[in-house]
Order: C-alpha cells, then structure tokens, then sequence
C-alpha cells in the first residue's frame, strides 16, 4: 500500500497485517507516517495504491460513518467536546447509535468504573474541570463506549507528565489484559512501545523497518531499532 | 408627544427586527457554508466588507431609483439597513466555527459524526457565543442607523429626529434620540446577558 499525499510519498510499499485481539505498536520518528495510518484505517485518508483492510474489506468500499463507528479513536489532546458532560462525552457514539437512554447510562457507569473515575463524581463533570490524566481516561472511555473490535491510539499519553504517564500505561496493560480488544497504537517512546506492544512495527521515512515482538526488537540489528534502543539509557 | 414616541420606537423596533432577522437568516447559512469553502469565504467576507464602507446615506440614495426593491418606503431602509448588518454576522459566524478547536473537530469527525451532526453537535453550539456577538453588534448598529430611515419614509424614531431639525427644535430632536439611543443601550445589554448565559 503507498499513501501520496501532495505529491509526496507519505507511506511507501507499506506492508502490515494486524490480527485480531493483539495491540500493534507503530514507532517511528516525526514524521515517519504513524498517524497516517492510523487515518488510513479509520477512512480519514485512503491510500494511493494498494488497500486497506479492515474486517476483511477495503476501507475505500465500505461507508466511512459507518467504519468509524466501529472504531474508538483516542488522541494526544483528547479532543473531548468541552461544552458536553462527561457523560454526554463518553456516550456520544452510543447515542449516535440510537441506544436507548439507560442502556447509555448503564454502560457510561461501567466505563467509568472501569477507568477508575467513579462514575458518581464524575459523570456531571465538565472536561475541563478535570486533570489532564482524568481527561485522557475519559477519552478512552469514549473511545470503548459502543464496544468497538478495533482501537487507534494516537500518542495518547504523550502530553501527560512522567507520573500521570506511568498511570495511565499500567491503565492501558490492565485495560488491554481486561477488555481483549484489537489496538494500533502510535508512539516515538520506545520504552512505551516495548511495555505496551503485543507486537512493534518501526516506521523509517514512511516505510516498514521491522515488526518484532518486544523481546525480539530489544535484540533487533537495523539501524533505526538500535538507534531507538539507544534511547534507552 | 409620549404618544408620538411610544409609536415611533414601536416602528423602530420592527424595522431593526425585521432588518436584524433577515441579516441572520442570511449570514448565518452563508457564514457556515464558506467555512466549508475556502475560495468563497474571501468573496462573501469582501462583499459585506464593502457594503459597510458605503455610507449609509449613499446607500439609501442608491437604492431609492432601483425599480422593486427602491423608492420610498420601510422596504427600501430594511433593504439597506440587511446589507449593513450583513459583516459583523457573517464574520462572527466564520470567527466562531473556524475557531473551534482543531482536536474537537478530528475526533468529532474520527467518531463517525456526519458532517450536519458535526455542525450542529459540535460546530455551531461552541461558536454561538461569538455568533451572537455579531447578532449584538449588528442590532446596536442597525438601531443607530435605522434613524436615517426616516429620510426616505421609513418610519421610525429618525422622524422625530428629522422633524426636529427642520423646525430647529431640540426638545424634538432629543424625543426622537434618546429613546434610539436607550433602544441600542437594551439590545445591547440584553443580548450582552444572553451571551454571558451561553459562556456559563
């Protein structure tokens, strides 16, 4: 599959399958095409050539409300609706989905829970009276509402200090162990890709470097895997 | 004289209503649709820019002699007094949705959000408090101009005003000001207290 967007080649000869209930790591530098795919999947962009597959079809041919829907999607900023509650935010989908109302209230119960925000607290809150962590959290509770096969990440910890950081990537292990669930998820930390990858794929310049799992890729030998390796200490 | 006053700021009122009400259903559509188009927002932002450069005056003199939609009448003020109130609404308007921020948008969008559920979900509620500062602005103008209405028979508070000034007789021109400028004060407050009520 190759992605040209403005005459530039973004993915080239990119190559990856993901299956089902395993969490995808994509590392890579700036600019290294991670996020594209992530648009790829989720029909925001769709590739040049080549396809992409998402429950077996080509996204291109299938409607994209109707793929995205089926798909959480958790950014760095959250992008949570600021003038709608926490529990509006969480069962946006749901509602677009026509739940009926306690089937709504029932499941943003549940995923607060789940993501230790009690739901008592804080499901009048308002996104921003809460804490950068808490938003994150929120977010991902958005992302799983409608009880979505696939999830994208893209950088989601990235702007939370070391500790809240921490927090949330022992969340993320819990979470995944908990709700098995298919997840890409975008990162330039290679200590988070290695504690959180079922599998990695290291993007070079828009193209597939190496897919390892984390006890191969500490041992890998290309040039951008120990380039990042040498990041660790 | 109380009687005059009170029938003339009724007069006002409708046309700056009517003139404010049409500038909405107008600027409003036309604001959302060029967010969508780049190219054309340049075009409807320079038209409204334009219009309020003219000279509210000229406008009148202009429009008078054009068959239908001229000659002497509300009409022909409301005709005017729309294009006036045409900018600050369409600018608020584009202000306000290309303002919402760009992450709300993506995720909006990457959660299957149909581009109409985008805009009245997510778009138009988080820009209504600067459309309606436009909606404010626009109304404290129109109630301003709307005096020179008079001028070509529209009617109005400017009739006491004029009729003032032709009899040289401030009282006169005072009855048809000041309840102008008290009108502009109430618009103002009242969509003023509106908007603080949406930021809360």
């Amino acid at each position: 599959m190759t992605c040209r967007i403005g005459g530039q080649d973004v993915l080239r000869g990119f190559n990856l399958s993901i299956a089902e209930g395993e969490t995808m790591v994509l590392l890579g530098r700036s600019g290294s095409g991670k996020t594209t795919i992530l648009k790829l999947i989720n029909g925001l962009l769709y590739p040049t050539s080549g396809a992409v597959l998402v429950d077996g079809a080509p996204t291109n041919k299938q409607d994209p409300i109707r793929l995205r829907r089926r798909i959480g999607y958790v950014i760095q900023e959250t992008g949570l609706f600021p003038h709608f509650t926490v529990q509006r935010n969480v069962g946006l989908v749901p509602n677009l989905e026509g739940w009926p109302a306690e089937r709504i209230d029932a499941r943003v119960t549940e995923l607060l829970d789940l993501l230790e925000l009690p739901a008592e607290h804080f499901r009048a809150r308002f996104p921003r009276e809460l804490s950068g962590g808490q938003r994150q959290r929120v977010g991902i509770a958005r992302a799983l509402a409608a009880d979505p096969r696939l999830l994208l990440f893209d950088e989601p910890f990235g702007a939370l200090d070391p500790v809240t950081r921490a927090e949330a990537q022992r969340l993320f292990q819990r979470l995944s162990r908990q709700v098995r669930k298919t997840a890409v998820f975008v990162t330039h930390d290679v200590r988070e890709a290695l504690a959180l990858g079922d599998r990695i794929a290291l993007l070079r310049g828009g193209m597939l470097e190496l897919v390892a799992t984390p006890q191969d890729f500490r041992a890998a030998q290309t040039e951008e895997a120990r380039a990042f390796l040498g990041s660790l200490d | 004289m109380w009687d005059d006053i009170l029938r003339f700021s009724l007069e006002h009122i409708v046309i700056v209503a009517i003139s404010v009400g049409v500038a909405v259903a107008i600027a409003l559509p036309v604001g959302v649709l060029v967010t969508r188009r780049e190219r054309w927002r340049t075009v409807a932002l320079g038209f409204a820019s334009v219009m309020q450069t003219v000279p509210s005056l000229a406008l009148f003199g202009f429009l008078l002699p054009i068959p239908f939609i001229g000659g002497i009448g509300k009409h022909t003020a409301i005709i005017a007094l729309v294009l006036y109130a045409l900018l600050p609404i369409l600018r608020n308007t584009v202000t306000g949705i290309v303002g919402v921020d760009p992450a709300v948008r993506e995720s909006a969008v990457a959660m299957g959000l149909t581009e109409f559920q985008l805009l009245t979900m997510v778009e138009l509620p988080l820009a209504a408090r600067t459309i309606l500062g436009g909606i404010r602005i626009a109304t404290v103008t129109t109630v301003g101009t709307a005096t020179i209405g008079a001028l070509i028979g529209a009617g109005g508070l400017g009739v006491l005003v004029l009729r003032g000034i032709e009899m040289v007789d401030p009282q006169e021109i005072l009855a048809g000001a000041i309840p102008s400028a008290v009108l502009a004060l109430a618009a103002d407050g009242g969509l003023g207290w509106i908007e603080r009520r949406l930021a809360a």
